[in-house]
């Protein structure tokens, strides 16, 4: 259940970020997971409102977008969907591929108030 | 690629901004501070665990500092890999200076098995933390004599899902899967698999009595999470196979004295998230 300490770390950027735009309170925020972070969104959810408590970020709504599992093939080039468990080129079968997308662990926005 | 002001912004991950995001960005200079519009909406687009891997990078800079190899070590818990290393000092305690983290939830158990081989042994409890972080490793750094050692093992908490998360600042993730788990652990732990630079399969000595378990299996769904890294079967107990990873810790021991003299270092080969393409790397 490491999504807790994932939490405490986003509540000390949302905290640092606050102060910088001298904002008074954080009310949502969108973050980028993606299935081969090896964090849990569901769980990130449910933990965010626990490291939150009593911070600025406190009642704040948590969006978290899911990120495609994409690979780029070293062999023919081609990007394609692929999945946790599996990320051999849809193409043409080759293993030799480069994850594009699907490990996103990211703070992309923050709406607040000042 | 801004280093000092938060932004991150590339052409892969611009778009993220230009849908979720009111924003304003200097895009001729590569450069944006987070900005506020009407709407309150600030732009930030910044690794969740920015923090660890800064911390991480300042590890690895007193790694490198002192030439000293870090090697992460992660797997379940009972995989041996406190018994690899217990062998692996037996076979090399003469030739490489090695020190050894030890992260598990309670007790010193393991630290006291490295301590009885004549190895200086920290030992991290971690009540009831899943992982080892790079803030947890940079206090037990005060404890380790790095000036003395060629390499540093941190045995990572037994877990193969929360550890490969979180940038320690090694240089190695080794990945240890023993015959007993059973060959589709890659394929069910794909974040964990991906992130070793090497895989282990351990307690060979028990494939007599374990014919569950296939080392080619393994080794295929290890190489279906595109990976290209190496695979080496050993017994801690037996010795067999274990001279192919002391040859394999040999070379990479050479390998950080070379990069430490001319001043370079090296990363895992896979990062908790694409840093170059999400986002600004710590180091």
């Amino acid at each position: 259940m490491h999504e807790l300490s994932v939490c405490q770390a986003l509540v000390d950027q949302l905290r640092d970020l606050a102060e910088r735009e001298a904002a008074q309170r954080i009310t949502r925020v969108l973050l980028r997971v993606g299935p081969m972070s090896g964090v849990v969104p569901e769980l990130l959810e449910h933990a965010f409102p626990i490291a939150a408590a009593e911070t600025v970020a406190e009642g704040a709504a948590i969006d978290i977008e899911d990120a495609p599992v994409r690979v780029r093939c070293r062999n023919c080039g081609v990007e394609t969907d692929a999945e946790p468990g599996s990320l051999v080129c849809g193409s043409c079968g080759d293993f030799r591929t480069d994850l594009v997308s699907g490990d996103e662990l990211l703070l992309v926005s923050v709406e607040l108030e000042r | 690629m801004c280093n000092t002001c938060g932004c991150n912004v590339t052409d892969a991950n611009r778009h993220l901004l230009d849908e979720h995001a009111d924003h304003r960005h200097d895009h001729d200079h590569h450069h944006a501070e987070p900005v506020a519009t009407a709407s309150g909406t600030v732009a930030v687009l910044k690794r969740l665990l920015d923090a660890n891997d800064h911390e991480a990078a300042h590890n690895r800079e007193h790694f490198d500092e002192y030439g000293v190899l870090a090697i992460n070590l992660m797997s379940s818990p009972g995989s041996g890999k406190t018994r690899l290393l217990e062998a692996t000092i037996e076979a090399l305690g003469g030739e490489l200076r090695m020190g050894v983290i030890e992260g598990d939830l309670e007790t010193e158990n393991d630290a006291a098995r490295i301590r009885a081989k004549g190895v200086p042994a920290h030992q991290i409890t971690t009540g009831t933390a899943c992982h080892l972080d790079a803030h947890m490793i940079h206090h037990a750094l005060h404890h380790v004599p790095l000036a003395g050692l060629d390499v540093l093992f941190i045995e990572n908490v037994g877990n193969l899902v929360c550890p490969a998360s979180f940038d320690l600042g090694q240089h190695r993730n080794v990945t240890l899967l023993s015959v007993t788990e059973g060959d589709d652990k890659p394929a069910k732990y794909p974040v964990m698999f991906r992130a070793a630079d090497l895989m282990l399969i351990t307690k060979t000595d028990l494939l007599a009595v374990i014919d569950e378990f296939s080392p080619d299996r393994a080794t295929r769904a290890f190489r279906a999470l595109a990976q290209e890294g190496p695979v080496l079967s050993l017994s801690a107990k037996t010795g067999e196979g274990l001279g192919d990873w002391l040859a394999w810790l040999r070379s990479e021991v050479a390998a950080q004295k070379t990069r430490a003299a001319a001043g370079e270092t090296v990363r895992p080969k896979v990062q908790p998230d694409g840093v170059a393409r999400h986002g600004r790397g710590a180091a």
